[in-house]
Formats: C-alpha cells, structure tokens, sequence
C-alpha cells in the first residue's frame, strides 16, 4: 500500500474498497477478543479457514476475526452477514454445520441461536437480543465490523474521516471548539470535561506539547479499555492525531499494561500500519501537521493509572504520584503541557468531529454527555461490556440488559467505579447513571467497572476485599495511604472474623478522614470510598459483625457454622461422600453430623445437599445445636 | 500573604513551608529537607488555605506560596489529622524522640495502633539525600506500598558509605536503623565478579 497523501485520495481509496466489498457476499464475523479467545475462538477460526476450504467456499464466503462484541458470556460469538445470523458459544465441532447448513443451505441451526430465557424464544438476529438490544453502541459496536489487525476496515466504515476532515478543513481551535461544546468528560475516573483540559494545554506558551493515552486500566473486573483497544485500535489513534492538532503536539504515547498482549500487538500494528498510510508520521494527509505515537508499557501498578504517576513512569522513574499543586495539562510529561484521556475517550472524539457536538450532546442527561461503556461482572446472568447512553438507571443496565441475578437469588448492591468507587444498594437501582449521580451517592463512575452483588455477599467483606487491592497496590510514598490503609485492612480484617470491636467503626472513619484530607493522589484520597459506602447504606450488617458475631449474608468464613437439619435430612450420603475434608459423619439410614472441628466450612455440602431436601444450612451468631444422640440418628421411614 | 493572621512576605517560587519558616512560624514536619526537592510523603505539615468556610487543605512543603493566600496551620482538623498521622508513625517507630515530642504536642496516643517495629517511617530523607546532593544512589526503596522499605545497594554502598554516613544524622527515627541496614547489606554482599580468572 502507498502513501495517502489527500482527503481527496483518502475518500478515493475508501470508495475503491467499498467497491469491492460485495455487501450480499456472505461474512462471517468471529469475535476474537481475549474473552471470547480464552473460550476457543481460535480454535472456531482455524476450523472456519479448514471447513471453507473443504467446502470448496473459500473464495465464496468471508471471515472476519474482530474485537470483542461484549457478550462474553456467550462467547465464542459468531454474526453471519449480510442476514446477521448470531450464534453463541461456538465450538470447532460446530463449524462445519454451520458451512454446510448456513452457509450453503441458508437455513438457521436452532439450537445454536440466543434462547431468550424471559421468553423461551430463540432469536436469530443479534440486534433482536435483549443483551444487545436496549444497547446504544455508538463507539463499542464498531469493534463488530473491523478486524483490529486490518486498516482497511476501519477506512471502510469510514475510520480516519474525522482526521481528515480536521486536518482539511478545520482550524485546531475550531477542533477544540466542537469538543469543547460536545462536553465530552473524561472516561477514566474523575470526569473532567476533556475540552477544557485541551484548552489548558493548548494556551500554555509552551510550544513542546503532548498527548497521551491513558491504557492503564486495572480495576479488578473491568476491561473495557482493553476490548477497544483490542479491538479498534485505530479510532483511539484517530482520536489521540485530533486532540494533538487540537492542542498544538507533535509527539503522543500510549501508556498500556503488558498485561494486555493483544492490544500491545494491535495497537503496534495499528500504529505501524497507520504510518504507512500516511495517517500518522510527518505531513498528514498533505496538511503540513506531523505527529508521531509511542507505546510505553507499563510494568503493572495500578497508581500508575493516576495521572501524575503514569507521567512519572514514562519519563523512566518509579512510578509514583508527584506532590505537585500544579495540573499535568501545564506541566506534565517532562514539565510540558500534557492532556492525558482514557482510551475510551480518545474513542469519541473522531465520532464528536465526524458527527459535530450537536450530534453527541442530543445523547445522554445535562452533566453527562454520550454514552458509557460499562463492564458488567459480578452475579449477573449476562457478563459483558455494554454501552448505554448517559443517563439510562442502574435498574435497566442489570436487569434489562444483564438479565438480573443468576439463580434466582436476589439483587443486594452494585459496586461501580474500581476499587475507589462504592456500592450502591437496591433502593437506589433506578438512579440514572451519570457522573454527578453516581458521586453523590458516594461512588463514582470511574472508567466503568460494575460489580454486581447478591444477597449471599457480605457488605464487610466486599469493603475489606477493595481495601486489601488497595493496600496492595499503594506506592506507599504518603503516611495516610501506606500506612491508613494498612490499618484499615487489619480493622476490617478483624471485623471479618469475628474479633471486632466497639469503637472500629469510628476508628475506620477517622482513618478514612485522613486519607481523603491528607493523602497524596487521587488513589490515595478515594482509598476510604469502598468502606465509606458499604457502611453508609448497610451500616446494620458492621454492627452485626461487630457486636453480636454475625454475619448476616452468612459469608464471612470464621463467623458461620454448617449444621445440617436433624429433621429434613434423608441420609443420602452426597454430602459426605463429597466433602473434602471427611467431616461429616454420614452412614446409611443415618442422620448426617458435620464435625464442626474438622470442617474447613468450604460450602460442598451445602451444594451438594439436593434442594429438595434443603438439609444443610448455615448459621451464623447463634450456637450449633449439640448433635442428635447415637440412637436417635436412625431415620425410619414413613409408610 | 497571611499565616495564622500575620502579614507574612515571600519570594517567588517559595513554599507555604519556607515562607512560613521565615517568618518564624513552625510547621512540623518529618520529610522535608531545605536541600532536597519536597517530598510530600509525611503530609504532617498540612495546613489550610482559604478563608474558613471554603478552606481546603494542602500540605505546606509543595504548596506554593503567592500573594493574597490565607493559610492557618492550625485549626481542629488539622490537629486531627496531624494526630492521626503521628499515632500511624508510632506504630513503626516508637522510640523516635522526634515523633515523641510531637506526639506529646498533638495528644497523639502512641499505642493507639498495634506496633509493628520497623523504625522506618519512608520519610525518604536518606534515599533523597544519597541521590540529590551526594549523587551516589547508595540506598534506595524496594517494593511498594505497605511492603516497601530501604535498602542500601551493596555494590554502590561498599564504594561510596563507609567515609559519609552523611545520611545517619537525617534520620528522624533511628540513626542505628540506617546503620544496620547498610552493614547488613556489606556483609551480605556478593564476592566480586571473576569470570575472566576462571579457566
């Protein structure tokens, strides 16, 4: 491929594609995003490629390997164009029926369709599934119809228009302008309206500038930075060439985990291609403006998310906070202007120049503009990444969407925002999701984790577990966050299993004063917010932990006790036979006993017990009543 | 500008810490150095700017000073918060005279937490000094977090320690704490490198 050196020849080369593409030739789009990789993807294409051959369809039908679609819990995904045939959880087994009966034969394969389980009803298009439909993936659902390793794709779905348009048409000012009026807000944590931290760095007189890519996703659970830059690399370059223009940079980096191989790979290839094209390098597009992107990988600390300390990191030394009262976007990377967004960010902003600022504000509520890619994990029935515009209520992402709570248990919290974030309890479900309403009801929107809970987690332990992450991933440069957080820990830690005491409470929250006033970064200062939230809506279940041994979801291991039911069990014998550590005292015709000093309280039994019995149960504040006597185990059955 | 209602003059690029200090007013600290770049790692020597109803608190050894500002360094909360912090640094440093004359200054209960002795309290001081004004890199942090502690490079430390020392007296905890580090790492440290001797 030569160089594109116009938007005139940029346009021609997009039309010459398209012109080739036979949108009535059958495609087959695989997902092949870590997700769905992990569940064979690899293995599905490797069998598309052999079965197509064997078929004699090679030339016939197209694949498409592409970025994550968001259904992972359905994963291996495969969409069949032009009829927009999904599938779910392929395996290679299947690929050589769905050739010959699909493909060839044009006929749906039931059984491998999307079964409704509100309804009971197969649905054949992807567009038509619950999961997808009540969706709005303005940036998200560009991953399904680009292969990430081919440019090509993005060009023909209209990829590098926006740049080319900016760069022919437009001045930087009037770039910073739309972007400005779109009020697009930081997708990475705080929620800082992009095009004034743009107009900071462009105002500085300083002429050496940068732009940077914040890749560093590491709130446990979420991944949707990852997915986009897996999966369309080059809308987050095309993003990241407008904001330099905008601002006056030359020079751009990406700061992304090596723990993403993937996106490492993608994005490499998408920058090399990019130059190449001529779409990054000098004289773009033929408008004089030269920019070049660097990768930085990062080498695993999740303060290097905070904006001072991945700045640090780039510059070669430890990555820690710096002290300073002065923003990055004047003095940032090497003490020059640096405006530094989330990946998810840098992704609408070739959306915002193509589409114009009216375009994005008409989309989410009055603090919130456009969409948000959330990361729904937890206890839910469909764990995915999904897009919903600004706005749309808790109530609707989980259940609407996610599809609720497996197992028919019930829906207790809903931890948003990473590690620094909180939990928001049921009655807050149809709070409409956007940055101000999810901070003033003490969590945050972060980069867009959502965890989902069920009544059998424990609000304490949930807290404990964030502040443990924490407490791990601190730099320990600052006293309120080093050693705050330690404390913290051990408090909680000790509420957990059963040596609380009167007083922690108040000693947590005096803690969590110093750390919000005192602590050095932002990681520091949100530290507290995990316990902060889970006492603020479900203080009842510290106080039981605390004054009475109890731990009401019945989860924290030392306070709960497993005693199966004298009177509902049928001596079966699968809990015994399943029990790993032989604590039950089993035999046949025989009231079960657990050993309660031999019980590791692993929960088997409780599992294995058949619901239709519902002999073992868990106790928790309260004694186990002695074991029935030798001579009264035996169960004599009733005529 | 005003700390504590008096009329306090500074020179451009000088902190709320340094501006302060000229003035005779103290401001506690354990980290800060007037050779070394702040820090900002104890956060002991917060103070507040602002007028009261809108006061947000800053640590004084990065905040710069300019003119107009109103800065109290003491008021309830700072108090508070300077008290927490002391008892957090007792944990691991018992001893320390300095932590214990403010500890008496700031009511601050040194059994409040559970000890745990490591008499380091990661003011940096040693490692900042090692590097900014002798150049040597001699002792350094490892880890992070609640893990991270000093130590001295054996390599660099065998070469550039035994005629300084320079850094022992920085200390606010412990003197013999640096000293047992270093000498521990000379003694740990590996014999020279000879592969060109060996056949």
């Amino acid at each position: 491929m030569s160089r594109i050196h116009s938007p005139a020849e940029l346009e021609a080369y997009r039309q010459e594609l398209l012109s080739l593409r036979d949108p009535d030739k059958p495609c087959i789009t695989l997902c092949s995003g870590s997700a769905c990789h992990a569940t064979g993807s690899h293995e599905v294409a490797a069998s598309l490629v052999a079965e197509l051959d064997k078929q004699g369809l090679t030339d016939q039908v197209d694949i498409r390997r592409t970025g994550c679609h968001g259904f992972c819990e359905r994963g291996p995904i495969i969409v069949i164009h032009p009829e927009e045939i999904c599938y779910f959880q392929i395996t290679a087994e299947d690929v050589p029926e769905i050739i010959s009966e699909t493909i060839r034969n044009k006929t749906v394969i039931e059984r491998l369709l999307y079964d409704d389980p509100a309804t009971n009803e197969k649905i054949v298009n992807e567009s038509k599934i619950p999961f997808y439909e009540n969706q709005e993936r303005i940036v998200f659902g560009l991953n399904s119809s680009v292969d990430p390793k081919n440019i090509d794709d993005y060009l023909a779905i209209g990829g590098y228009a926006a740049l080319s348009k900016a760069l022919s048409s437009m001045r930087p000012e009037e770039v910073l302008e739309q972007v400005k009026q779109s009020n697009l807000r930081g997708r990475g944590g705080g929620g800082f309206p992009a095009g004034r931290k743009w107009e900071g760095s462009r105002d500085d007189p300083e002429p050496v500038k940068y732009v940077i890519v914040n890749a560093d996703e590491g709130d446990p659970g979420a991944y949707m930075d990852r997915s986009l830059l897996e999966g369309n690399p080059h809308a987050i370059l095309e993003g990241l060439a407008l904001g330099a223009y905008a601002i006056g940079a030359h020079e751009g980096y990406v700061y992304v985990r090596q723990e993403y191989p993937l996106a490492v790979e993608n994005l490499n290839r998408a920058i090399e291609k990019a130059e190449e094209y001529g779409f990054l390098g000098k004289d773009i597009l033929g408008s004089g403006f030269d920019f070049v992107v660097k990768v930085h990988k990062g080498a695993g600390a999740f303060v290097c998310g905070e904006s001072t300390a991945l700045m640090t990191a780039i510059e070669g030394r430890v990555g820690e906070p710096r002290p300073k009262y002065i923003r990055s976007n004047i003095k940032g990377l090497w003490e020059k202007p640096s405006v530094l967004n989330n990946v998810e960010t840098w992704a609408n902003v070739p959306l915002i120049i193509n589409k114009g600022a009216d375009w994005f504000t008409q989309i989410g509520t009055e603090g919130s503009k456009g969409t948000k890619i959330f990361s729904l994990v937890g206890k839910i029935v469909n764990t995915g990444l999904v897009e919903v515009p600004m706005g749309t209520s808790l109530r609707d992402i989980i259940f609407k969407i996610g599809g609720g709570i497996p197992g028919g248990r019930k829906f207790k919290a809903v931890q948003t925002g990473g590690p620094s974030g909180g939990c928001i309890p049921e009655d807050l479900l149809d709070l409409p999701v956007g940055f101000d309403e999810l901070t003033q009801a003490g969590s945050m929107m972060g980069s867009g984790g959502m965890i989902v809970m069920d009544e059998d987690t424990c609000m304490v332990d949930v807290a404990r577990y964030f502040i443990e992450f924490l407490t791990d991933e601190s730099c320990g440069k600052c006293v309120p966050c080093r050693e705050g957080l330690r404390q913290m820990l051990k408090i909680l830690t000790n509420i957990t299993e059963g040596r609380g005491k009167p007083g922690d409470i108040e000693l947590l929250e005096a803690l969590s004063e110093t750390a919000i006033e005192g602590a050095l970064c932002a990681l520091g200062k949100s530290a507290p917010n995990p316990f902060l939230s889970t006492l603020r809506y479900f203080r009842d279940e510290y106080e039981a932990h605390i004054a009475h041994g109890r731990c009401p979801a019945l989860s924290c291991k030392e306070l709960i006790s497993f005693y199966i039911d004298p009177s509902k069990c049928k001596a079966c014998m699968v809990c015994a036979r399943k029990c790993p550590a032989d604590a039950i005292i089993g035999g046949k015709n025989k009231v079960h006993i657990v050993d309660q000093d031999k019980c590791t309280k692993c929960g088997t039994c409780f599992e294995a017990c058949p619901p239709r019995f519902g002999a073992v149960t868990k106790l928790s504040g309260e004694p186990v009543p002695a074991p029935v006597a030798e001579d009264e185990r035996t169960i004599r059955k009733r005529k | 500008m005003q700390i504590d209602g008096q009329e306090v003059g500074a020179s451009e690029g000088m902190t709320l810490l340094e501006a302060a200090k000229g003035a005779g007013i103290e401001i506690p600290t354990l980290c800060h150095h007037e050779k070394l770049e702040p820090y900002g790692g104890c956060r002991l020597c917060i103070v507040e700017v602002g007028e009261p109803d809108r006061a947000k608190l800053v640590v004084s050894c990065v905040y710069p000073a300019a003119e107009g500002l109103v800065v109290r360094t003491r008021s309830e909360k700072i108090d508070r918060i300077r008290k927490m912090i002391l008892e957090l640094q007792l944990a691991h440093a018992p001893d320390a005279f300095a932590l214990q004359a403010l500890a008496k200054e700031y009511g601050a209960d040194p059994d409040r937490f559970e000890k745990e002795a490591s008499f380091c309290i990661h003011c940096g001081l040693c490692v900042r000094y090692c590097a900014e004004v002798k150049g040597k890199h001699a002792v350094g942090f490892i880890d992070r977090g609640t893990r991270k502690e000093i130590s001295f490079i054996p390599e660099i430390a065998a070469q550039a320690c035994w005629n300084c020392k320079e850094c022992f007296e920085l200390c606010p905890t412990e003197a013999l704490q640096a000293a047992y580090v270093l000498t521990e790492s000379l003694f740990s440290a590996a014999p020279p490198f000879e592969a060109e001797t060996n056949p």
